[in-house]
């Protein structure tokens, strides 16, 4: 699973990046985890409240740190 | 959801209409006993009532809940409200229209659209591309961080409605003013050139169909965020009113803050660029400024600057817009805050 967080390097982002990544681990499922930063690229998106999240290239999140709730649910359902 | 995990979610998500009713009479209750409450707690202490430091303590002891519950109350509703003004929705609202109407609604509409600071340049960009007019975006972000619920709970709380709603009125109005102004300057040409070459997009957004019971979550959400953060700017704000009480006389800010020095206006707004920080952290700051008899346009066009104009955000915002805007930027909304210190300060 390829997972990108959209983020122009704030506190929240960080904590995103990290939730994931613990929630990722917990449930045994290997995930590739990206930090975008660059403007450009975050806009490419059509996101303007960061953080985002991206799965597969599918904008899921934005405006935010998700709940530990949606990213279990996030894992599962593409599993 | 399915019906095995609805039972572990917690009982206000299930019955979120008596959750809020309950939650209002409980805030409402504990909120009338906090005055007595104070007054017996010192009481007890072995301070004299009518002492100076008697009467600090009251103040520390009332005040310091009185205004840590306003704003977890508000903060709540606010919480529950952001979630009908996502950014998408009130780009949706605000894209195609004309300036003028556009600029007023898009600076009321920064008071409820969640905002983060981190977020500013993005939703700039993605604002101008959906074709929000350069001034109605610009309405929308000095409002935005300036004009907000944790800032006009904390006013108000502190000093009182009347300085709480000047402070709506007057935020709204430089950011509507000064918006509508660099509209008119028609300066979109001193966009960065990527942004400008950007592909339009269509400003549409999807309802995600919030249940009551999501909202409540945001609100929890936004208590545990915000009030999780701000509360010890707050505690220092109360302690500072309630210590400088007796030890700094009275009028020690009048002679160069109050309303006879003209040059405190543009001073405050000058010290206010360089330093960044949120409305709660401003806050001990003004009382102090107040409670020692600086003039209250001084010290407000003081909160506006810090809040407003600060270097970190012309640095970020340098991404996108080239010198020029900014400088423009800078000095317009400079100007009207200026206006606002020296209007009050002649009018009250």
């Amino acid at each position: 699973m390829d997972i990108k967080v959209l983020g122009t390097g704030c506190a929240n982002c960080k904590n995103t990046i990290a939730l994931i990544d613990q929630v990722a681990k917990a449930k045994g499922v290997t995930v590739k985890l990206e930090k975008v930063e660059e403007l450009r690229d975050i806009m490419g998106y059509g996101v303007m409240s960061t953080p985002g999240v991206v799965i597969n290239g599918k904008v899921v999140h934005a405006g935010g740190v998700p709940s530990r709730d949606k990213i279990e649910q996030w894992l599962t359902a593409t599993v | 959801m399915n019906t095995l995990t609805a039972p572990l979610k917690a009982w206000p998500q299930r019955q979120p209409v008596a959750f809020l009713i309950l939650a209002a009479m409980v805030w409402l209750g504990l909120y009338q006993t906090l005055n007595p409450a104070a007054e017996a707690l010192v009481a007890a202490l072995p301070v004299d009532r009518a002492s100076h430091l008697g009467g600090a303590l009251q103040f520390f002891f009332y005040d310091t809940p009185k205004v840590l519950m306003l704003l977890t109350g508000v903060v709540f509703v606010m919480g529950m409200v952001n979630s009908y003004f996502t950014p998408e929705r009130t780009r949706a609202l605000l894209a195609g229209r004309s300036e003028g109407a556009a600029n007023v609604m898009a600076a009321s509409l920064g008071i409820v659209t969640p905002f983060c600071s981190c977020s500013a340049v993005p939703l700039f960009i993605g604002f101008v591309q959906a074709g929000v007019p350069l001034g109605v975006t610009l309405s929308f972000l000095i409002s935005a961080p300036m004009v907000n619920e944790v800032a006009l709970t904390l006013l108000f709380g502190m000093f009182g409605w009347k300085v709480a709603l000047l402070y709506l009125g007057l935020g709204l109005t430089v950011a509507i003013v000064a918006g509508w102004i660099i509209g008119r300057l028609k300066m979109e040409a001193y966009l960065e050139d990527w942004v400008r070459d950007m592909p339009k997009t269509a400003a549409k957004f999807e309802d995600a169909g919030a249940t009551l019971a999501d909202r409540i979550q945001g609100g929890f959400a936004a208590v545990r965020e915000i009030v999780g953060k701000v509360w010890p700017y707050i505690l220092g704000g109360i302690a500072v009113g309630a210590l400088i009480h007796g030890y700094v006389p009275e009028d020690f800010m009048a002679s160069f803050m109050g309303k006879e020095a003209w040059w405190s206006v543009p001073l405050a707004v000058l010290m206010g660029v360089p330093m960044y920080t949120n409305a709660a952290g401003v806050i001990p700051i003004v009382q102090a400024l107040l409670a020692k008899g600086a003039a209250l346009g001084t010290v407000l066009a003081f909160m506006m600057s810090v809040i407003a104009l600060s270097l970190p955000e012309m640095i970020i915002l340098r991404k996108v817009l080239k010198v020029r805007l900014i400088a423009t930027f800078v000095a317009v909304v400079s100007t009207g805050i200026l206006l606002v210190g020296f209007v009050f300060n002649a009018v009250l």
